[in-house]
């Protein structure tokens, strides 16, 4: 019996941290190439809103993933264009990017669904079945039946991003570009170049994440559904200490706060909800003022790059 | 007469460099409602040839649901209040160099600190007010403090600290209203707070009240501290260059936390004031307050001067308040927040005038 209940509790706490955890890559490729994304919400509500419409169009909500990853990626570009060679301000382009893309989305529910009362119409989402055989093992087969493919496709992509950053030349050029621009630069390594791909990557990354959300759980996009999740996907990126796994394990970390609270409220336990909420944003305060561990972000985060300037 | 003329020309001068800071965020606005028409034009099915007509809707549309009849000039008011204190907030941060997203979170702070001072019986009308007004500097200003302070002795960044906060004050609002004495039993709200806490109004039945002006004297008041006075000589110092300032001999830490209380402080009072003069109780949230995100907006638009922010709060509490009408009018609300969205982006994007006049400067050199 406990067993079981662990079991659930696992595999929500991994459905809930999928679209966080898709989220906070993205982030991690923006950042790690110096460019601060606080757009991730605005990403991942284009993300949820253009992965509905595109299984809402064709029917068939794979269709709607690459709709809402090739949207993420095209607010990336914006963002992109913005901070990289129009030097804007990282964090105004990130809080336009956000009220930008909520407005947006929100107009296209009443230009495209008619506007009934600010959601879509529930489409077609992902469905998720898996052989017969898998899910009759013992214990391992009740758990897998219990996920969705985002969550696998998400723990694939925790490693390959692990992989492309830290065991490959692209990597090493995007950790370079956002640890010394100047001396990459010297390099030969085209710094504006190696900041738009990982800018559009992290748009996209987001819009799967915010696709994860609305085709994963409940296939519809309702005004606000993102609720914040890509601020708490920002915190993971920074507790995680910039790096996919460390981003995984605090996506899961605060996860399985939120799942554990709809969980202890079926055993009339007694702790506020709001205390689970919180828990994201207190840890990562703390974890920033240095209190637990260290965490040191890519050291160019944040500034745009002059080509001209000494 | 020699007097005189350089008196001309100084005048001249400023005249010219107003109107040089002002031509950006014309620009942006009309660029933004150039791009916004496009979107009406869409919404109400009009055909590319259409366009002007599209624009006049669009500007009829606004006026009539910002000022077109008595009622809806007075909630055009309302909508403005709260965005001039916000605005302000975010520019005292801005001038120090810092930005504070978090003012949403010291806004909440601020209303929750007036429903609790709003509650108390028996005070005289004046001093309630004030009490109430000073409750949410401070619940505005500690929240403000925190950030600040962990930024100028840890050296976190104060925007990651200050969303993180916004998230941790809606908690912290919702706990207290759901789940202690301090909300109504039963209900998601505090309790209406008393007759002499509240803020005369104009006319009964709108939220149009006389906090418009203590808005408006917060912002000539932040003006001239940030720009007469040696303590605003400080924090604009910081936030141009906190090596040269602290090589200068200021102390940079205690001007970074000193300019985040302000500002919270200045959001805290715009949500108290919402509290005293609008809602009367503060319910639980589902969502930040937009003014907190507004009013980044208005202070990028007013380019972080006090006064502009009152003009450009206009602008934005207009834009809000026609929501309504627009919507009434098959064109959707989100028009509004669309048009707010891409000024921002035009406004963000000054490094392209920055770009032109140097290319000037660069070429007047190689023809010399």
């Amino acid at each position: 019996m406990n067993s079981i209940i662990f079991i659930n509790l696992l595999a929500q706490t991994l459905r809930i941290a999928t679209p966080l955890i898709f989220a906070a890559l993205g982030g991690i490729f923006s950042e790690k190439s110096g460019v601060v994304n606080i757009g991730l919400e605005g990403m991942m509500v284009i993300g949820a809103f253009f992965g509905v419409y595109g299984s809402y169009v064709s029917g068939n909500p794979v269709v709607g993933i690459l709709f809402g990853v090739i949207a993420g990626g095209v607010i990336g570009l914006i963002h992109a264009v913005l901070c990289i060679h129009l030097r804007a301000d990282q964090v105004i382009s990130g809080t336009a990017i956000n009220l930008f893309s909520t407005a947006l989305a929100s107009f296209l529910i009443f230009k495209l669904f008619d506007g009934k009362g600010g959601q879509t119409d529930i489409v077609k989402g992902l469905s998720y079945n898996i052989p017969e055989g898998i899910k009759n093992l013992p214990i391992i087969g009740g758990f897998i039946d219990q996920l969705n493919w985002f969550v696998i496709l998400a723990i694939i992509l925790v490693v390959v991003s692990h992989y492309v950053l830290y065991k490959t030349p692209l990597g090493l050029r995007i950790r370079a570009v956002g640890e010394h621009p100047k001396a990459a630069d010297t390099l030969g390594i085209n710094v504006y170049k190696i900041r738009y791909l990982c800018v559009i990557l992290s748009g996209m990354l987001a819009g799967l994440g915010g696709a994860a959300l609305s085709l994963g759980i409940t296939p519809l996009y309702r005004e606000g559904m993102v609720g914040g999740r890509g601020f708490i996907a920002l915190a993971a990126v920074i507790f995680g200490n910039w790096r996919p796994f460390g981003a995984f394990g605090a996506s899961l970390l605060f996860a399985f706060g939120l799942a554990f609270n709809i969980f202890a409220q079926g055993l009339s336990w007694n702790l506020p909800s709001e205390v689970y909420n919180v828990i994201p944003y207190v840890l990562t305060m703390v974890a920033l003022a240095g209190f637990v561990g260290k965490t040191t972000g890519p050291l160019a985060s944040g500034k745009p790059y002059d080509k001209g300037s000494r | 007469m020699n007097k005189a003329k350089g008196e001309d020309s100084k005048v001249g001068n400023i005249l010219k460099n107003t109107l040089k800071s002002l031509a950006f965020p014309f620009f942006s606005i009309i660029v933004s409602i150039f791009v916004a028409v496009f979107f009406v034009m869409w919404a109400k099915g009009y055909s590319i040839l259409e366009y002007f007509s599209a624009l006049g809707d669009l500007f009829k549309l606004i006026y009539k649901g910002g000022f077109g009849n008595p009622r809806v000039t007075f909630v055009t008011i309302s909508e403005v209040t709260p965005l001039i204190f916000t605005g302000v907030a975010n520019a005292v941060a801005f001038k120090c160099g810092l930005f504070n997203i978090g003012v949403a979170g010291q806004f909440i702070l601020g209303m929750l600190a007036a429903a609790y001072v709003g509650t108390i019986p028996g005070l005289n009308p004046v001093i309630h007010i004030v009490l109430i007004i000073l409750a949410g500097f401070v619940a505005g200003g500690i929240w403000g403090a925190i950030p600040g302070y962990l930024k100028a002795k840890v050296g976190t960044h104060e925007v990651i600290n200050t969303i993180m906060m916004n998230y941790i004050s809606m908690a912290l609002a919702n706990f207290l209203i759901l789940r202690t004495s301090f909300g109504v039993a039963g209900k998601s709200s505090t309790e209406t707070i008393q007759d002499s806490a509240q803020l005369h109004r104009f006319v009964s039945g709108s939220g149009a009240n006389i906090s418009i002006f203590l808005a408006i004297i917060v912002a000539i008041f932040i003006f001239w501290l940030l720009w007469k006075t040696t303590v605003g000589y400080e924090i604009r110092a910081v936030g141009i260059n906190p090596h040269a300032a602290e090589y200068g001999g200021i102390n940079v830490a205690k001007n970074i936390v000193f300019a985040m209380v302000l500002s919270g402080g200045i959001a805290g009072v715009g949500g108290a004031t919402q509290v005293a003069g609008i809602l009367h109780n503060v319910k639980d949230f589902m969502v930040l307050p937009s003014f907190g995100f507004d009013g980044i907006a208005v202070a990028l638009l007013a380019k972080s001067n006090p006064i502009g922010c009152i003009a450009s709060a206009l602008l934005f509490g207009t834009l809000n308040s026609s929501a309504r009408t627009l919507q009434l009018n098959g064109i959707p609300k989100d028009i509004v927040y669309l048009i707010q969205a891409i000024i921002i982006i035009f406004v963000a994007t000054d490094y392209i005038v920055k770009y032109f006049s140097e290319k000037k400067k660069k070429e007047a050199i190689t023809n010399e």
